[in-house]
């Protein structure tokens, strides 16, 4: 069986890496060969070695702090999003679990903004936004600040309710009558959640609280549309900030394909790290 | 899903029911209040939109109720927004291109990516193994490390037009559904496919007659993640596509605001409302299978 079907590769399988090669390994290789490069197309690269490398901190011999500045603020607006995101989708979850009349309308409602991309999310609360802010003469880009919780609001209403699909999911699947059973046992309903449910509910946390990290570490289309990194650019998160070094000026190419290769490295290390968290959970299980 | 989703438990079932009713009716209209704020926009004129962003007429209703209601019809301008809308970001075409490479690319993903993924659990090579090992890798790779050289490549491979981006989202979706379908595939009993191998069947009448029939909640699955994803996907388009020619709804909402520096907000409401529309159809009519591949999505990938 196996043997004959070996020999069918090339139906089975080229066409998946043909455009796997294409599409993913030969920009991903040469993306890490060009950030050693100075380039502005793909064919006029000249070698530079780490250059580009130092260029992202050290420009003229003077420290340019815009990257570490996105950094920050990104590991601070995931921080605020996962949180934000986890606890409402629980909270969302465990309430419309309980049966309570119209609980499938609730589950739509919530789950709606998700659907939407969030370039054209961020357009309908840009337009919220600043009809509010328009009373006091401000925009949502008159501070970073203003810009940071702006797209806390955004990405969160975009995202409670994906999780909370997930969680509700997770939810349904705690044995009723383990909650039966430490009901009889005299267990309160805030016992019940914290010692019952929580602990089962474990790999499902793991997961959303993964999804949300990784999206909120990525996210580019609600920057881009809401803030567009200003004021300055002090609201770029990461991607946003690789973009525009990529494509803003011209000569800074080589800088931001070194960029993309730091920002990949951050990206996998937190990939590894729920790897590593996920497996074990499976093990224990 | 084993129990259904009324029967909750005796212990979980809550009290006073029609309060949290109550509650989550109104919490739930806030939620999409924000949209409705947009549909409500849309039809207003132009200077009025920030004028009076929440309420139907631009005179303040503090200046009395009958001046207020007065100001209604002049608040409003019908689908004059929407002319406006479509004319300037030629959408009809545009949402043609967003369907098209939104289908295509779907259809490809999961047909090869199926295959793909049988032939990886089922023969034992370096090849199988190589595919496997460099999906679960790309899954990890962020966007922004392959888009300048993926949008050049694509570029001199004459893939910058909607049928040729269909490529580029097999091989950049490949990842996760290879990955996913393996998954699935091997938990597929061997037995089902050597019955059908002692009938005389090749390994492609095989796939097709046997194996995909079965794993059709998976393909569900996947086609409903990657429709949304690439739907609204913004940058790989935007960067891979000539955008002179091609703009996918994403990219043509985008435009509306770089094309004239300062925002249109007539226009831009109304064509939000047309990118909303159709995914709130799509969503009402396969709701099911959204909250099915979302589930079966997170706790696979």
């Amino acid at each position: 069986m196996s043997k004959t079907t070996k020999k069918y590769w090339p139906l089975f399988v080229l066409p998946t890496f043909a455009a796997f090669i294409i599409g993913f390994i030969v920009p991903f290789v040469y993306g890490i060969f060009l950030s050693f490069c100075k380039f502005t197309t793909v064919t006029d690269w000249k070698w530079t070695g780490l250059q580009n490398y130092t260029k992202i901190f050290y420009v003229n011999g003077k420290l340019d702090t815009t990257f570490l500045h996105s950094i920050w603020y990104t590991c601070l607006f995931t921080a605020v999003t996962v949180i934000i995101i986890n606890v409402v989708a629980f909270l969302i979850a465990m309430a419309l679990t309980r049966g309570i009349r119209g609980t499938n309308f609730f589950r739509t409602a919530f789950f709606l903004p998700n659907l939407i991309g969030g370039i054209v999310l961020s357009y309908v609360w840009l337009m919220i936004f600043n009809a509010i802010l328009d009373d006091y003469s401000k925009t949502i880009v008159s501070t970073q600040w203003s810009a940071f919780w702006g797209l806390v609001i955004v990405v969160c209403w975009q995202q409670i309710g994906y999780m909370m699909i997930i969680y509700i999911a997770g939810i349904q699947n705690v044995p009723s009558d383990l909650i039966e059973a430490a009901k009889i046992d005299g267990a309160n309903s805030h016992q019940i959640v914290k010692d019952v449910i929580l602990p089962q509910l474990r790999p499902t946390i793991t997961i959303c609280t993964f999804l949300t990290l990784t999206n909120g570490f990525k996210l580019f289309d609600q920057n881009l549309a809401l803030t567009n990194g200003n004021p300055g650019k002090m609201s770029q998160l990461l991607a946003l900030n690789i973009y525009d070094t990529m494509y803003g000026t011209t000569g800074w190419q080589g800088v931001g394909q070194a960029k993309a290769v730091l920002f990949f490295i951050m990206v996998a290390v937190i990939a590894l790290v729920q790897n590593k968290l996920t497996t074990q959970k499976e093990e224990v299980a | 899903m084993a129990r259904e989703k009324n029967e909750v438990s005796a212990a979980r079932r809550v009290k006073h029911g029609a309060a949290w009713t109550i509650f989550f009716t109104v919490l739930s209209i806030f939620w999409i209040l924000p949209l409705l704020i947009v549909l409500m926009n849309s039809f207003k004129r132009k200077a009025y939109i920030f004028k009076a962003p929440f309420s139907l007429s631009y005179i303040p209703l503090s200046r009395g109720f009958d001046r207020w209601a007065a100001g209604i019809s002049k608040t409003f301008v019908g689908l004059k927004n929407y002319a406006n809308a479509i004319q300037k970001t030629d959408f009809f075409k545009c949402f043609g291109y967003s369907i098209f490479i939104t289908v295509v690319s779907v259809l490809l993903i999961v047909l090869f990516c199926s295959m793909t993924a049988w032939y990886v659990v089922r023969v034992k090579s370096v090849l199988s193994t190589t595919i496997y090992v460099l999906c679960m890798f790309s899954m990890i790779v962020p966007f922004q490390m392959v888009m300048f050289t993926l949008s050049k490549f694509a570029n001199i491979l004459h893939l910058s037009n909607p049928v040729g981006i269909t490529i580029v989202y097999l091989g950049f979706g490949a990842g996760l559904a290879v990955f996913m379908f393996t998954g699935f595939v091997k938990e597929i009993p061997i037995e089902l496919e050597e019955a059908a191998c002692i009938d005389g069947c090749t390994p492609v009448q095989c796939f097709f007659r046997v194996i995909m029939p079965v794993m059709k909640p998976e393909i569900i699955t996947v086609s409903i993640l990657d429709a949304m994803w690439i739907w609204n996907d913004f940058l790989l388009p935007y960067l891979v596509l000539d955008i002179k020619k091609y703009r996918t709804i994403p990219i043509a909402v985008q435009f509306l605001k770089q094309s004239h520096g300062q925002i249109d907000w007539g226009a831009m409401m109304a064509v939000l409302v047309l990118a909303i529309i159709p995914i709130v159809i799509f969503y009402m009519a396969v709701q099911k299978y959204i909250i099915e591949g979302v589930v079966a999505g997170a706790v696979k990938g």
